[in-house]
């Protein structure tokens, strides 16, 4: 094709609009995140009225523990996706790291926080490796993360001897998950990790160095480069950075479910992708908020939930899924086109 | 005599199977603005980038900055040395604001440089703007400026280090002539005895007007270095291309009789164009002109399809045809040559003949779609030695040709497509002197064997040398087509100003014809739909 097909460029005759309305773009580029949390809105009300069984104390407990593990992984790829990147490796990554806390924890006997913390390094160091891979070797971040898939699926299945490692001798390991930090109120601690955890990448991405290399990265690699950013290396960081999420992940799965199940991740870097994209993060590059995975998160899980709950058969789920995130990111595609008029 | 800044001594730069510069000498004194000229490919921006750290330079050449040997690893370290660079493409960073722009890399931090001090990043950024008058907000992102805010942006990147030595390449490729005029005063004012500017220009006027002296150079070699002041222009472009350019001025004829090829009426959007009527001659070029925002590019688009038209007819040889997309207008035999042909004309990784054939896949392949590489091959070698296209071979990739070359190719695959109409959308926009007369012969070739051309072009003398007609716009109406003997400056720039079409309710008086106004028509390159 010689003429340009997609874009609608108009001239622009004004050079500047008036600044005054600095104040419209911003909005406008939250729309995506309004839109959500509608959508989240009108989930809710659906399945409200649907069934008596959704909108209860427990019910709700059980959806935001849900939210809990997709949620921790889309926040940490929505780093990797800001970057213009992505990472397939989540979900048996995660795995990996449910099986590594099980082997540090149970196998070796360590003690419980030592378990743990080394179950999230491991999460970083499959982040390092992707990292590497991707700005040192050059390799696609699909590739890259699509071969760190099948690695770290192998590798569950080879450590754990494909069979599920139980922590009910660590009487400690599942109030990660389960226990109630405030006494009396019966909220899941894992809610209030997720919480903290979003409030922690939140300041990472908007407050530090690591944030903003982040979205420049995404937005523009060459010009970040020339700027004299070392982009190989804040690659690395990121990727490991974002990997850390998948070790949480790994732990706060495997504590709620009281074992490490080597072979139940795959399919979660699906969702949780879903998650990070119905949040307005663009699959480009250069945009994206916490906030909006969240939203994303929980869109994706009560979902899940609200059909789950109407009884809606497992494979109709599915396909009810599919359809709700081509609708989200036709939105945003839209969104996009009027921005640019 | 002042001392050297930066001295450069047989610098040698060799890519994959490229020498792209031969043993290179230049020097630039402190207080000195220095041009560098030389034609696309001859190895300015190569140079520039082995100053500045970007490549490395072949063993054997110095760099001495202040008498000292300097081994420049890195765009960083370039910057700590004092030398800072704006770069010929666009690298700034869209979704970030310009203020997180400018410091890239260098952000102000607080608390034990955990966390990014946005309030002294935005105060340090207005005290800069403010102190090179650069009026833009440094809260706005990149992605909402227009392409010449942008480039004053990049400036003011750039003007941020504490550098001694700016390198410029191009910076005024987007600009219109009062930002040109704004930064011609941030460079002057740059420049103290302690500093030094080398300046990279294709623009001939602006070499004359800013620089003390002018180094050239020519395929990668070192031709020489002249005094600005005392040198006429005439003789850096023959420095440039190895020859002096006389640009003929050809005999303009009227295609009295030549029939309609492509006739137009009342041709208009929903967003911008209205009753644009006009009819395309055989064997003719016409011109579109007019000021910035004209709609000249509009029409073109609406034309073959891409914008999608409220009104109008097309008629191509008497007959009325539905364009509703490009694939129709080819097939109805109009090729659009889009003015940033990178982006739109061509497969920039793909060979010569691969993108030679895109357009005419059909022709070359079989009912199962199977290509006949012979044949693509065969077409291909024609359409080389009919273009005179300076390849190595057929096999060679497009991005290693040089940008008039590169425009033959897109001119090929429409030819090699047998498409009547032409249209040429800023055809040498980015094209050096001696490969723009090139480019003018082909034209005058093509209609000779027949073919139409409409041509749009920001240059006006560029339009008035070829054009047979010329077809004046102003805010998406045509408001004159003017012949060849009609048309002089003054008169395209009376209809380029017109503000309402001459009709029954009266004639509009257009604005005085000021020179302000012409100048632009003549170098306005922040065009229709150049925006990114």
């Amino acid at each position: 094709m010689t003429v340009p097909t997609t874009e609608t460029e108009k001239p622009t005759t004004e050079t500047e609009k008036p600044t005054g309305r600095v104040l419209a773009p911003r909005i406008k580029a939250r729309l995506q995140q309004f839109l959500a949390f509608g959508g989240l809105i009108v989930i809710f009300i659906i399945f409200t009225i649907a069934s008596p069984d959704f909108l209860t104390f427990s019910n709700l407990t059980s959806l935001l523990f849900s939210t809990v593990v997709i949620g921790t992984l889309a926040i940490g790829v929505t780093f990797v996706i800001i970057t213009a990147g992505i990472d397939l490796s989540l979900g048996t990554g995660m795995s990996l790291c449910a099986v590594m806390a099980g082997v540090f924890i149970v196998n070796w006997h360590l003690p419980l926080a030592v378990g743990v913390l080394l179950a999230v390094l491991f999460g970083g160091l499959i982040g390092f490796i992707n990292g590497f891979n991707v700005a040192f070797l050059k390799i696609p971040p699909f590739i890259a993360t699509l071969a760190m898939m099948l690695v770290c699926g192998g590798l569950a299945l080879v450590i754990s001897q494909s069979t599920p490692i139980y922590f009910d001798k660590i009487p400690g390991f599942s109030t990660i998950s389960t226990g109630n930090l405030i006494p009396g109120v019966k909220f899941p601690n894992a809610v209030f990790i997720l919480a903290v955890v979003a409030i922690i990448a939140a300041v990472i991405l908007n407050k530090t160095v690591l944030g903003r290399y982040t979205y420049s990265i995404g937005s523009n690699e060459e010009a970040t480069v020339l700027s004299g950013i070392n982009v190989r290396k804040w690659l690395v960081v990121i990727y490991t950075f974002a990997g850390l999420f998948t070790g949480l992940a790994g732990v706060m799965i495997s504590a709620r479910l009281g074992s490490a199940q080597p072979a139940l991740g795959s399919g979660y870097e699906l969702q949780a992708i879903a998650a990070v994209v119905i949040g307005g993060t663009s699959l480009f590059g250069g945009k994206g908020t916490i906030v909006g995975t969240v939203i994303g998160a929980l869109v994706m899980s009560s979902l899940t939930n609200g059909l789950q709950v109407v009884s809606v058969p497992q494979e109709w789920q599915n396909v009810i899924l599919g359809i709700v995130i081509l609708a989200a990111v036709y939105t945003d595609n839209i969104r996009m086109r009027e921005a640019k008029t | 005599m002042p001392s050297k800044l930066l001295e450069i001594n047989g610098i040698s730069k060799s890519f994959p199977g490229v020498k792209a510069l031969k043993d290179v000498s230049i020097d630039l004194s402190s207080g000195e603005i220095l041009g560098l000229c030389g034609e696309n490919g001859a190895g300015k921006s190569t140079l520039m980038k082995l100053i500045t750290g970007i490549y490395k330079a072949d063993e054997g050449g110095v760099i001495l900055f202040d008498g000292q040997r300097i081994d420049v690893n890195g765009p960083r370290e370039a910057q700590h040395l004092g030398i800072s660079i704006i770069h010929q493409e666009f690298n700034l960073v869209p979704d970030l604001t310009v203020a997180q722009n400018i410091y890239l890399g260098r952000e102000p931090r607080k608390f034990r440089n955990l966390l990014l001090d946005d309030g002294a990043l935005y105060s340090q950024a207005k005290e800069l703007l403010g102190r090179l008058e650069i009026q833009i907000d440094p809260r706005r992102y990149v992605r909402d400026l227009s392409v010449a805010r942008q480039q004053m942006v990049e400036i003011a990147k750039a003007m941020s280090f504490d550098s001694r030595i700016l390198v410029m390449d191009e910076p005024t490729a987007a600009l219109t002539d009062s930002e040109v005029e704004t930064l011609f005063t941030l460079v002057r004012n740059f420049v103290t005895d302690q500093t030094g500017v080398i300046y990279i220009s294709h623009r001939m006027d602006e070499i004359k007007e800013l620089t003390d002296r002018v180094s050239v150079l020519r395929d990668g070699e070192y031709v020489g270095t002249v005094d600005t002041e005392s040198t006429p222009i005439r003789e850096v472009i023959a420095m440039m291309v190895g020859r002096e350019i006389t640009s003929s001025v050809r005999p303009k004829k009227q295609e009295e009789n030549g029939r309609a090829v492509l006739e137009v009426q009342e041709l208009s959007t929903h967003t911008f164009l209205k009753d644009v009527s006009f009819d395309l001659r055989e064997g003719e070029i016409l011109g579109f002109a007019g000021l910035m925002g004209a709609g000249r590019t509009e029409v073109a688009r609406a034309l073959v399809g891409v914008d999608h038209k409220s009104a109008g007819v097309i008629k191509i040889h008497g007959e009325e045809v539905s364009i509703s997309n490009p694939a129709d207008a080819v097939a109805a035999g109009v090729g659009y040559l889009s003015e940033d042909r990178k982006r739109y004309g061509l497969l920039l990784d793909q060979d010569v003949s691969a993108n030679l054939a895109l357009s005419s896949l059909g022709k070359f392949s079989n009912a199962i779609g199977f290509i006949n590489a012979r044949a693509t091959m065969k077409a291909a070698e024609r359409q080389v030695a009919s273009l005179r296209i300076k390849t190595p071979s057929i096999r060679q990739t497009v991005q290693n040709l040089s940008g008039g070359n590169q425009q033959k190719v897109v001119i090929g695959k429409w030819l090699t497509r047998d498409c009547d109409v032409l249209i040429f959308d800023e055809p040498t926009r980015g094209i050096d002197v001696g490969a723009k007369e090139e480019i003018y012969d082909l034209l005058e070739k093509l209609t000779a064997a027949g073919k139409s051309i409409i041509l749009i072009s920001s240059e006006l003398p560029e339009i008035l040398r070829l054009s047979n007609r010329i077809a004046v716009m102003c805010e998406g109406r045509v408001t004159s087509i003017l012949t060849a003997d009609e048309a002089t400056p003054e008169v395209v720039m009376h209809f380029a100003t017109l503000r309402q079409p001459e009709g029954p309710g009266g004639v509009a008086e257009p604005d005085l014809i000021d020179s302000e106004k012409a100048r632009k028509l003549n170098r306005n390159t922040e065009e229709d739909g150049g925006e990114r």
